[in-house]
């Protein structure tokens, strides 16, 4: 019963370093390790702002680092600050990916869910894993941790650009479907064990739709509102099931996606009020 | 061992209870938690009109206590009415609604328009300590306004059974629960969040909650919630079912709760402490207890240190003791 304290009582870091990734897209690095897993997320606090939810774009057990699109207010707010200022974190919370050592995985990335797939990539790669990175963007500037990519061993990356300034033309899940269809390890065999994919909502259902019919086993980052982040609020229940994300997700089976009704259709604000995508 | 009982006239399988304000915010999440072995399920305190709350950092956590100011956030009674109306169609566990409002002449309105949802108790939360900034101090915290606000909720409910969620921060619980009874009161939900507390974030300085402060809840308030039961119980002469709520975490803790007074167990921050199995545990911890102890029904539990010590010591006694002490 006993809970390290870290885990849910935000303590304040000094950043270590700030680097812009595009116009909009920033990564920050601080000196801990909360010993988050890809997947995982963490509230971060910016003090006399607001606490919000983001993935961990790395922890490899010294340092932890976030990437953010700054869209709202707080990430605004936060991607102005610099190397020495403070920031709270708390943290990890809920599922992350897994996967078994040597295995082949796609790894489906949209947008800033570059980051935390990169994460996963790293760990999977130290353990032998070989991937397909299908990376997907609105246009080339946009495109994320590419440079990271191509370092990783056993890697094999595909790039899709809505406007097609980089790459194909088209969602990433288009190509992804393709290699599915074009490649097989033998009639029967899929080209890989598992998929994996954090982005958009739309883009989830695609990868759901695709890993079902194709009988590939997933692993799908749900995002819903989150407050307290250890299933005491309940804001981010789901229907029908009523699990709650923060507990029973992100990182969600796409066995049990295809259970949440809502999943590609509505989601509930901070008042639990239904709000169609 | 048999942990089921009836109160006021609603049938309950077993004594633990979802506590308002965590979880419970759809029919969805109230099934859920019937399914994790609740005996019944309270949902989050429903508003008339929309509510905002607290911006984040709202809930925050040690492993002895837990700090919130969510501020009570809700849509509505447009929700209520659509989360309500579809947990009804298959309802596996007793629903108890909590309401909240801003003045008296809210309460029942509110009361009126989830009564018609038909709710197997109305729990009335009148004992919220993080909107203070928003509402002044708690209608709990004054037993005219305590009175005043079940009076106005009596009027309305029709034969729902009333529940007072008492506040723990206030000189002398058992007189307020007296006024309430007085008013017509049903039955006691003791106690809401304790203080409010502060956490302070060493490094910037800062208050860790928006709010500056929050409810304390989790297993540190356990005694001061067995207390708060034991004078209720009391005052009331045992007359009025209490649902017992504040840093419950196993059967023992339930159990002390029945000794002190406590007809139901209210489950709430103990889910962050032991997951949502805390139901199941709680109930298997209980059932064991009891057959240990020969126990054959929770009817033997309920009020028993009362029983056994006389509580509280008269005036005399107390005087006398102090006499003592000092010479």
């Amino acid at each position: 019963m006993i809970i390290p304290l870290q885990t849910r009582l935000p303590k304040t870091y000094r950043i270590t370093s700030v680097k812009k990734e595009t116009e909009f897209v920033t990564t920050m690095t601080f000196p801990v390790s909360l010993g988050a897993r890809p997947g995982q997320f963490i509230m971060v606090w910016v003090p006399g702002v607001e606490e919000i939810p983001m993935s961990v774009a790395l922890d490899d057990g010294k340092k932890l680092q976030i990437t953010f699109f700054a869209v709202g207010e707080t990430t605004k707010t936060l991607a102005q600050l610099k190397k020495g200022d403070l920031v709270g974190l708390r943290g990890p919370f809920g599922t992350h990916y897994e996967w078994k050592p040597k295995q082949r995985l796609a790894l489906v990335a949209g947008g800033y869910g570059a980051a935390p797939m990169f994460f996963a990539a790293a760990n999977a790669t130290a353990e032998g894993c070989s991937l397909e990175v299908f990376i997907g963007a609105r246009s080339k500037e946009h495109l994320l941790y590419l440079k990271e990519f191509k370092k990783l061993p056993r890697t094999t990356l595909h790039i899709a650009t809505d406007d097609g300034s980089e790459g194909f033309k088209g969602f990433n899940v288009q190509l992804l479907e393709k290699v599915l269809t074009d490649r097989k390890h033998s009639k029967s065999t899929p080209f890989v064990d598992q998929i994996f994919a954090c982005g958009p909502e739309r883009m989830l259902v695609s990868v759901s739709n695709l890993s079902f019919a194709k009988k590939i086993p997933s692993q799908l980052s749900l995002e819903r509102y989150m407050k307290c982040g250890y299933g005491l609020c309940g804001n981010c229940v789901v229907d029908p099931l009523g699990i709650r994300l923060c507990v029973d997700g992100p990182v969600v089976k796409n066995e049990t996606c295809r259970k949440i009704s809502e999943f590609g259709k509505c989601h509930r604000d901070g008042l639990g009020r239904k709000h169609h995508c | 061992m048999n942990l089921s009982q009836t109160i006021l006239g609603v049938h309950f399988q077993n004594p633990t209870v979802l506590a308002s304000g965590i979880w419970g915010i759809t029919a969805a999440s109230w099934r859920r938690v019937a399914a994790c072995g609740a005996g019944a399920v309270t949902t989050k305190s429903l508003w008339l009109q929309e509510h905002k709350g607290h911006a984040n950092p709202v809930v925050i956590s040690t492993e002895h206590w837990t700090l919130n100011a969510v501020g009570v956030p809700d849509a509505g009674i447009e929700k209520a009415r659509d989360e309500i109306g579809e947990y009804n169609k298959d309802k596996p566990v007793p629903l108890i609604g909590n309401i909240i409002a801003d003045t008296v002449d809210h309460y029942g309105l509110i009361a009126s328009e989830i009564s018609k949802l038909q709710p197997d108790f109305l729990e009335v939360n009148i004992s919220c300590p993080n909107v203070e900034d928003e509402f002044g101090r708690p209608f709990a915290c004054s037993a005219p306004d305590a009175a005043a606000v079940t009076k106005a909720v009596k009027a309305v409910s029709a034969k729902i059974p009333v529940f007072i969620k008492l506040s723990p921060n206030v000189e002398n619980i058992g007189r307020i629960a007296l006024a309430c009874a007085d008013a017509g009161a049903d039955g006691f939900t003791v106690i809401n969040t304790v203080g409010p507390g502060m956490a302070i974030d060493l490094r910037s300085r800062m208050p860790i909650l928006t709010n500056k402060v929050g409810g304390l809840s989790g297993p540190a308030i356990k005694p001061i919630a067995v207390k708060c039961i034991a004078d209720v119980y009391k005052a009331t002469g045992g007359s009025k079912p209490i649902i017992g709520t504040g840093g419950v975490m196993t059967g023992e803790d339930a159990i002390e709760m029945l000794l002190a007074g406590a007809s139901l167990i209210g489950i709430g921050t103990g889910i962050a402490y032991r997951g949502e199995k805390i139901f199941k545990l709680v109930c298997d911890e209980m059932t064991k207890w009891c057959k240990e102890e020969g126990i054959k029904s929770l009817h033997e539990l309920i009020g028993g240190m009362h029983r056994a010590s006389g509580y509280p010591p008269s005036l005399k006694l107390r005087r006398t003791g102090r006499l003592a002490s000092s010479g």
